[in-house]
């Protein structure tokens, strides 16, 4: 027993070297997590909230999560690895459709050519393929940032991503995923709707309950009543917490990248 | 008659615990296993990518630069060569992990030798075709790089899992070997450089 438990810690030990190692050059996970994560602070406080407010509300919309992130430098690694990286441990994308996108800019600094890289997470491959990347590199974004603009480059590039990324789970496919759990929720509503009516149709007939219906009937209604008005509050506060989670980004999802996208330079 | 109650007791426990860490040990050893095959059919993947796209890219740069027979040739050669080679997920060992990576490294350099070639050849470069082409190369070049990663990060954990004492007696008992890693050509450790 105690072979296994060392054998066990042993493991334990050397998986945290190994993801120690693996996460060295990469900026850890923003907690709280926020969409926009500008470590070169090239954008202005107003311009991150934009940004981070049009992305929040475009992952609340159609699931897809777009990550801008910009960094002082990529400590020699290749932008499209490097963006990638980031995407794979910050796992960006909800976990079942895989939908990230992590748009990485290294800004210019005097002779130092600037960097510009997006990565699609796999689900995203197929309508934010390389070529359209690289297209959106070179004529949305590199133009800004050559006249210093790195604001209207990032927005110029995350709004063609957006109109891409949004025609891949239609609104239709996510409903699919997640249609079953409202009739979940209103079912027990719905019988004690019926339930009502029932007894306010028995009390239109005859003045007086206790006549009609057994004792044992009144108690079973009774209680049954009990537990559908219970579970309506339940439903009342799930949807309240709906209601609030709206107003933040609520945290990356666990989707995975496969290294499609394009990098550019100037 | 009260000790040997004991003792058949204190087997009887042995036995489940034996049993359960068997049990678990063997069957995490089956998924780890299931996620390095998996993750070894997205490299051949990526690599099948990359060569869905040469024959392409072949009659493109043939359209331009009508003088480069031979290095279009090359490619062409080394994309037949890359794809003969295959492995299947169960049969990972380091000679043919070394075929397979000796095959694609050719395929890797025949495409460098015609990214260079391409640069004397200007109406090519500015053939949007191409350029989608080479923005597609470039991506499933960096597809690659990350596969391969995730390949050996995978095989590592497998291995690692089946090393440790402990667990290397079941590991040899039921046939678990280790598998092989993708070792970084020198100077090969990112993604070739393709650039105009």
């Amino acid at each position: 027993m105690t072979r296994r438990l060392i054998g066990k810690l042993l493991f334990l030990l050397l998986i945290i070297i190994i993801s120690n190692r693996a996460n060295a050059d990469i900026p850890p996970r923003p907690s709280p997590p926020r969409l926009v994560n500008d470590f070169a602070d090239i954008l202005t406080d107003q311009q991150e909230n934009n940004l981070e407010r049009k992305l929040v509300a475009f992952n609340d919309t159609t699931s897809n999560q777009i990550t801008v992130v910009t960094v002082k430098s990529l400590d020699g690694y290749d932008p499209n690895m490097y963006a990638a990286e980031i995407g794979l441990q910050w796992k960006v994308g909800q976990k079942e459709f895989d939908n990230g996108v992590v748009v990485l800019v290294k800004p210019k600094y005097g002779n130092e050519r600037g960097q510009v890289a997006i990565q699609s997470g796999y689900g995203l491959e197929p309508v934010i393929t390389d070529a359209i990347t690289k297209r959106i590199i070179e004529n949305e974004m590199i133009p800004e940032f050559k006249n210093n603009n790195y604001y209207g480059g990032i927005d110029r590039g995350v709004n063609i991503l957006m109109l891409l990324a949004a025609g891949e789970i239609s609104s239709k496919d996510y409903a699919k995923g997640s249609g079953a759990a409202p009739i979940a929720t209103f079912l027990p509503f719905l019988i004690f709707i019926i339930i009502f009516i029932l007894i306010r149709a028995s009390n239109a007939r005859s003045a007086s309950v206790g006549k009609n219906i057994p004792f044992w009937t009144a108690m079973w209604l009774g209680s049954s009543m009990g537990r559908s008005s219970g579970s309506w509050n339940g439903f009342s506060g799930g949807s309240s917490g709906f209601g609030g989670g709206g107003s933040s980004f609520g945290g990356f999802g666990g989707g995975s990248f496969g290294g499609g996208g394009a990098s550019g330079s100037w | 008659m009260k000790k040997s109650w004991i003792i058949i007791a204190v087997i009887v426990i042995l036995a489940i615990v034996l049993y359960s860490w068997v049990k678990g040990t063997y069957n995490h050893m089956v998924t780890e296993q299931e996620r390095v095959n998996k993750q070894w059919s997205d490299v051949e993947n990526v690599y099948q990518r990359r060569a869905d796209l040469i024959p392409n890219l072949v009659a493109t740069v043939k359209g331009y630069a009508t003088h480069e027979k031979e290095t279009l040739e090359g490619v062409i050669n080394a994309r037949a060569k890359a794809t003969q080679t295959t492995i299947d997920a169960g049969n990972l060992t380091a000679e043919n992990m070394a075929a397979f990576q000796q095959a694609q490294d050719g395929l890797s350099s025949a495409l460098a030798k015609l990214m260079v070639v391409v640069e004397r050849y200007p109406d090519l470069k500015a053939n949007q075709n191409f350029l989608e082409l080479q923005a597609q190369l470039e991506g499933t070049e960096n597809r690659i790089t990350v596969e391969r990663r995730k390949f050996n990060e995978a095989a590592r954990m497998y291995n690692t899992y089946i090393k440790l004492f402990p667990k290397n007696i079941l590991a040899n008992l039921f046939g678990f070997d280790a598998k092989p890693y993708f070792e970084a050509q020198a100077g090969a450790e990112t993604a070739p450089k393709v650039e105009f």
